[in-house]
Order: C-alpha cells, then sequence, then structure tokens
C-alpha cells in the first residue's frame, strides 16, 4: 500500500465503530442527493454558472474527514459541494449559494464553485485548479507558528498533479515540515485529460519519494480504506513529521459538469466503477456486519432526501442579494 | 443574433462568398485554413482536442481529426510550461497558437508570458522573433463567478513586446485571427465568452485584417463611443434606442488594443467633441484610461466636454444575477452617460 515515500507506514487496518460508520454513510448519501439535486437545478435552469458534481467520489471527501478534528482545515477545488458536506457544512446556506441568495454562505457572491465555510475550517471551494494547494500549507504554516495543533488537507485532482505549484509547495511543506496532507483525488480524468497519459511515471505516489514524503494509495471507493489511511497520515502530521500524500483512486460517475459531452471515455469503464459504488459498498458492509438493516439504510436515505428538499426550499424562499451588497467585502 | 458586420461588409480583393458564421466557427475556419497554409502552425492547449471534437468552446472542433493529435495537442493542466513551451518553440520557428481555456488561469502563466515571451527579441538585440499567438476568452454574464469572469486585457497591454487584440464581430474574428498568426511577434489573442455563438456573416477563404486598423460599427455625429468586445454590441443597442431621441452615437471597435489606431479615434472625437469609452474590465487603471488619455493628448482643443468612461465596477464580478448585472456596464448606462454629454454641453 505504500508508495515509494520513505519513511513506512504502518497502516492499521481496524475497522471503524458502528457509530462513525453509520454518520460516513449518512454523509455520503448526502452529498449524493444534494448533488443530484443540485444538477436537476442546473438544468432547469436555476442554477447559473457551473456545477462540478462529486458523485461517485463521496468515499474520498468522508472518508478523510472521518480522521479530522473540527479546528483541522481543508482546502478544496472547483468540485467542492462534497467536501463542504463532510466537513459538517450546513446543506441550507450551501444551496442557498447554489441559487444566488443572500442567506447562502457568501451572500450570492460565489455560487457553487466558491462554496466555504470558514467556521469549519473549510477554505473554500476554488476555480483554479490547484489553487487551493497552497493556500492548505498556508493554513499549516500558521498552526505550525502559533502551535494549535491542527492540521490541514488539500484535496485536489489529478489533473493538479501537473500543476508547477504542487511541486514548489510539496517541497516546501517538506522542508517546513509542514503538518498537511496532500489528498489526489485520481477520478481518472482531467476534464477529457485521461490520468493515464498525462501523469508521467505511471504511480503518482510515487512522486512523494521525490520530496522524501509517505505517499500512500489508496481505494477510494471504500470510505473505511481511506479513513484508515488518513488517520495514519493526519496522525503523522499531528505529530510534527510533515507532509504526505494520499492518492485515493476514484472516479466520477458523470460528466465533469451538465454539459459535458462525455466523448472521451469509455462507457463500459464507467459501469465498471459503477458496479462498485461506494455507498452501495459500504451499505452492504454495514448490513453484513449487522451494523444496520436495509430498513434503517433506507431511512437514512429518506431523511437525506427530506434535508436536500428542505435546503431547496430554504433557499428559494430566501431573497436575492440587494445591489447595495456589490460593493461590500472587497475589502476588510 | 446577427451582429454589425452585415453592416460592415468587409471586401477584401481575395474574398470569396460571405456566409453567416458564429463567431467560434469563425474562429475556426481562421485556424484551419492557416493551418492548411503554413506547416508550422500547431495548435495546443487543454482540451483542444478530445473534448467534444475540439475545445470546451468549439473553437478548435475537427482539427484533431484533419490535422492529427501531433499538430492539435491536448496538454495536461500546466499553463505555465504550455505558453513556456509555445515560446520556445516559436523561437525556433515553430508558430504555435496556444489555447488558454480562461484569461483567468493566465495568472499561472505570466512569467513565460511577460518576461520570456515579450522580451525576448529586444534583449536580444532583435535576433529572435516569437510568433505565437495565446488565444484566451474572457468577460462575464454568465454567473461564472470571479475566478471565471475577469476581463484583463489591459494587463497584457502594460506589456511592450506583447500585442493586443480583441475582436466582435464574426469577420472580425476570423481576419484577425489569421493577421495574428501571421505577425511575427507574441499576440495576445483575446476572446469573449458570450460572443462564441453570436453570427454575422464572414468571407470565406483568404481574408486577414491588418492589426491596428479601427472599425467604425455605426456612424453617427453627437458622441464618440469606443467599445471593447460585448461592449461594442451594448453600444449600438444604445444607439438604437439614442437615435429615437435625436443623438446619434458613433461606435467605434479599435479591434486591437495594441497597436492601437488613434488616428480613428482622434479624427471621430474631432467630429462628434464627446468621447465615452466603454469595457467590461473594471474602470480603475483599465485600457479606458489609456484611450482618455490619448484623447486628451491630441485633441483637448476639440472636446465640448470631460471624456467618461462606462465601465465595469472596482469589484470581482459576483455570481448572483443581481449583483453580476450591476457590477457590468449595460445600455442604460451608456444611454444615460451619452444624454448627460450632450444635453450638459449644449
Ligand atoms: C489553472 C486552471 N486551468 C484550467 C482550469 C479549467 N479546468 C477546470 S476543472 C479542470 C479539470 C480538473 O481536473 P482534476 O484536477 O483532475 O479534478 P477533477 O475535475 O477531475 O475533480 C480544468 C482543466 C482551471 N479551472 N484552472
Amino acid at each position: 500500500m505504500d508508495g515509494a515515500g520513505q519513511p513506512a507506514l504502518a497502516l492499521d487496518d481496524r475497522g471503524l465503530p458502528a457509530d462513525r460508520l453509520l454518520e460516513a454513510y449518512r454523509q455520503m448519501v448526502t452529498i449524493r442527493r444534494f448533488e443530484e439535486r443540485a444538477l436537476d437545478l442546473y438544468r432547469a435552469g436555476e442554477l447559473r454558472g457551473s456545477t462540478h458534481p462529486y458523485i461517485g467520489m463521496e468515499a474520498v471527501a468522508v472518508g478523510v474527514c472521518l480522521a479530522l478534528e473540527p479546528g483541522d482545515y481543508i482546502s478544496s477545488t472547483h468540485r467542492g459541494h462534497g467536501h463542504t458536506i463532510a466537513k459538517g457544512g450546513d446543506v441550507r446556506r450551501m444551496m442557498a449559494e447554489l441559487l444566488g441568495r443572500a442567506t447562502g454562505y457568501s451572500g450570492g457572491k460565489g455560487g457553487s464553485m466558491h462554496i466555504a465555510d470558514l467556521d469549519r475550517k473549510m477554505l473554500g471551494a476554488n476555480g483554479i485548479v490547484g489553487g487551493g494547494i497552497g493556500l492548505a500549507a498556508g493554513a499549516a504554516l500558521t498552526a505550525k507558528l502559533q502551535r494549535t495543533g491542527a492540521i490541514a488537507v488539500s484535496f485536489f485532482g489529478d489533473g493538479a498533479l501537473n500543476q508547477g505549484v504542487l511541486h514548489e509547495v510539496s517541497n516546501l511543506a517538506a522542508i517546513w515540515s509542514l503538518p498537511v496532507v496532500f489528498v489526489c483525488e485520481n477520478n481518472q480524468y482531467a476534464m477529457s485529460a485521461a490520468a493515464a497519459w498525462t501523469i508521467a511515471g505511471g504511480d503518482p505516489a510515487k512522486r512523494a519519494a521525490g520530496y522524501g514524503i509517505p505517499g500512500v494509495t489508496v481505494d477510494g471507493m471504500d470510505v473505511e480504506a481511506v479513513a484508515r489511511a488518513a488517520r495514519q497520515l493526519v496522525a503523522r502530521a499531528r505529530r510534527g513529521e510533515g507532509p504526505s500524500y494520499l492518492i485515493a483512486s476514484t472516479y466520477r460517475f458523470v460528466g465533469h459538469h451538465a454539459g459535458d459531452p462525455l466523448n472521451y471515455r469509455p462507457k463500459d469503464e464507467a459501469e465498471r466503477w459503477r458496479a462498485r459504488d461506494p455507498i452501495r459498498l459500504l451499505g452492504e458492509r454495514l448490513v453484513a456486519r449487522g451494523m444496520a438493516t436495509a430498513d434503517d439504510l433506507a431511512a437514512i436515505d429518506a431523511e437525506a432526501v427530506a434535508r436536500i428538499d428542505d435546503a431547496v426550499a430554504f433557499a428559494k424562499a430566501s431573497p436575492p442579494p440587494t445591489v447595495d451588497q456589490l460593493l461590500t467585502d472587497i475589502y476588510a | 443574433m446577427v451582429t454589425t458586420s452585415e453592416r460592415q461588409a468587409p471586401a477584401p480583393a481575395s474574398a470569396g462568398d460571405e456566409r453567416l458564421l458564429t463567431y467560434a466557427q469563425a474562429l475556426n475556419e481562421a485556424l484551419r485554413e492557416e493551418m492548411r497554409r503554413d506547416p508550422t502552425v500547431f495548435v495546443m492547449g487543454e482540451d483542444v482536442a478530445a473534448w467534444g471534437g475540439g475545445g470546451v468552446f468549439g473553437v478548435t472542433r475537427g482539427l484533431a481529426d484533419e490535422f492529427g493529435t501531433e499538430r492539435v495537442r491536448d496538454t495536461p493542466i500546466s499553463e505555465e510550461a504550455i505558453v513556456a513551451l509555445a515560446v520556445g518553440a516559436a523561437a525556433a520557428g515553430s508558430r504555435p497558437v496556444v489555447e488558454l481555456m480562461y484569461v483567468d488561469f493566465v495568472g499561472l502563466a505570466m512569467e513565460p508570458l511577460v518576461n520570456q515571451a515579450a522580451k525576448l527579441r529586444y534583449m536580444f538585440g532583435g535576433k529572435v522573433s516569437v510568433p505565437l499567438v495565446l488565444r484566451t476568452q474572457q468577460g462575464a454574464g454568465r454567473g461564472n463567478a470571479a475566478q471565471h469572469s475577469q476581463s484583463l486585457e489591459a494587463w497584457f497591454c502594460h506589456v511592450p513586446g506583447l500585442k493586443v487584440v480583441t475582436p466582435s464581430t464574426p469577420a472580425d474574428a476570423k481576419g484577425l485571427l489569421v493577421s495574428a498568426i501571421r505577425d511575427n511577434n507574441p499576440v495576445v489573442f483575446l476572446e469573449h465568452k458570450l460572443l462564441y455563438g453570436t453570427r454575422g456573416y464572414v468571407p470565406a477563404g483568404e481574408y486577414a485584417i491588418p492589426l491596428g486598423v479601427a472599425d467604425i460599427k455605426r456612424p453617427g455625429r453627437h458622441v464618440t463611443v469606443v467599445g471593447i468586445h460585448m461592449m461594442v454590441l451594448k453600444a449600438l443597442q444604445a444607439a438604437e434606442q439614442l437615435a429615437e431621441e435625436g443623438i446619434e452615437l458613433e461606435v467605434i471597435d479599435p479591434r486591437t488594443l495594441v497597436p492601437l489606431d488613434e488616428a480613428a479615434i482622434v479624427a471621430s472625437v474631432k467630429k462628434t467633441g464627446r468621447l465615452i469609452v466603454t469595457h467590461e474590465a473594471v474602470t480603475r487603471a483599465g485600457y479606458g484610461a489609456e484611450i482618455v488619455a490619448r484623447v486628451v493628448e491630441l485633441a483637448f482643443d476639440y472636446l465640448d466636454a470631460p471624456p467618461l468612461r462606462v465601465c465595469g465596477k472596482n469589484v470581482p464580478v459576483p455570481y448572483s444575477a443581481v449583483l453580476e448585472e450591476a457590477a457590468l456596464p449595460q445600455v442604460a448606462d451608456l444611454v444615460a452617460a451619452a444624454r448627460a454629454l450632450v444635453r450638459g454641453a449644449a
């Protein structure tokens, strides 16, 4: 499981306790339902700009955030809804932001691509690929300087592996031993660019070796596996042992965004990944271990749908921002 | 939407029939014809080949089929490397046309663009040329929020060594892209995301518009309006409205900001005595300030009123529709400004 990173990590393989796993299931289902609804709203013309669904990738955000404390920071990508929900974000304020309402997280100024919840140490979705990598490392630097004990996680895609900023930040984080975990969500594509041909050297985890830090690859469809690996790397960071790479192999089940022609990937490939739907995998495991019944899972799903219904109703009942808000928030 | 290029009727000697094309199709035609004509031209950028058969805005559609993926190269997400390689490739004898999906990402590629592309020739005493085109799109109006809606033309205009092109019609888009590709200098070729679907008549076949020649999109007597990109279309709408009350706007599209056809602008101001400059980019330190400065320097005595800028508010572009509309100059703002200029001076 270890990449060619230096200090070998003894990954523990204990399962997670039932309450944590049920909570993980609840969050993953909430993300899925949120995303499905966001796509519906986009297609109905109620959502502007763009929306990038996280469908299929839920186990990564939820697994990593299971390993975090409330005071730990995360930075996100253009695909930020899942990370926000996993960090405890409020779906009402998220939905209101998507619909451009004054009650949204950013008062309607940011939209889907800039979802942020600073109270929950979520440093925002980002429209610039790789834009969050330095932000997370910077938060880790503050944590180190102020001795808060917090760590930071940067989520980014396989596409961002080829952004120069990752190299510079990885090097700096390693020489300064910053408490940051770089989580690459390898969903196999950056828009139409297949990871298989854009990433030199084959295994992205191997790149960690160049910085003398651990690089761990994990099954990103298995929330427990993600959580276990993240727990190790987070603990390591918290002990002051520095940064690491966690590469989660996953897949986006739908297009990059609603207008994706999806002409660049084989159909049967998507079907193969869908057969390992992270939500179904976890559900089956919960039932097999006697941690939940099928009815319990159905109830969790119904609850998630109700939460999203409520969020949409809240958003739609909220007013849009007024024009006098245009020039606020530029300077502190 | 049929744009002003209908009125414009460009008729170079070698032009064939004109067809109604979208701005995106016109750009595609320019690329295709130049690639056929000159084997040193190649295209590279993110998602220019595989995505939907060619680019997220369809500008490179079908090019990979015709020219292969050697000459139409999809790249990883590595803006600095893409532009840096394009500079080197150009210095070594190719004519690369690089696509940057959104101008906002140029932040990552400013080093090779500003410190390499723009300066190599000068620093080396004229011993090298860098015939590179950086195509990208800018502009707001679609709810893409602050990191995908900027208009950054002023950044590039400030750098000696770069040329900057901003077509507003399909015919201009084709003719100017052809000239940009043939130019022996680095050219930043800025498109506007809301213009891709607009339609206009475009000459078939060999058709180049020289850089540095403005176009009068509508003649008028009372106020000169110099507009960039979408603001040309909005100025034309304002002109229609004001014509009903007897105010005639002369709408000028500089088409290229570097080099700038200042003679055309000055001649117009000498006729009208009044100037409005309009662009989506934020007002402060925008290109409008440059145009106003030049007019003040060259035609101060002809001005009957202080020049006005009707430009973007000094704010990042917000997401919400009401706020985005308020951040951008609108037709009503142009109408009000023109009325104030004419009545104030009367
Ligand atoms: C610097 C920059 N370049 C290009 C883009 C356009 N873009 C947005 S998302 C994307 C693909 C990102 O792929 P990846 O990092 O793998 O994340 P994924 O979308 O797969 O989650 C691209 C090219 C951008 N937003 N920022």
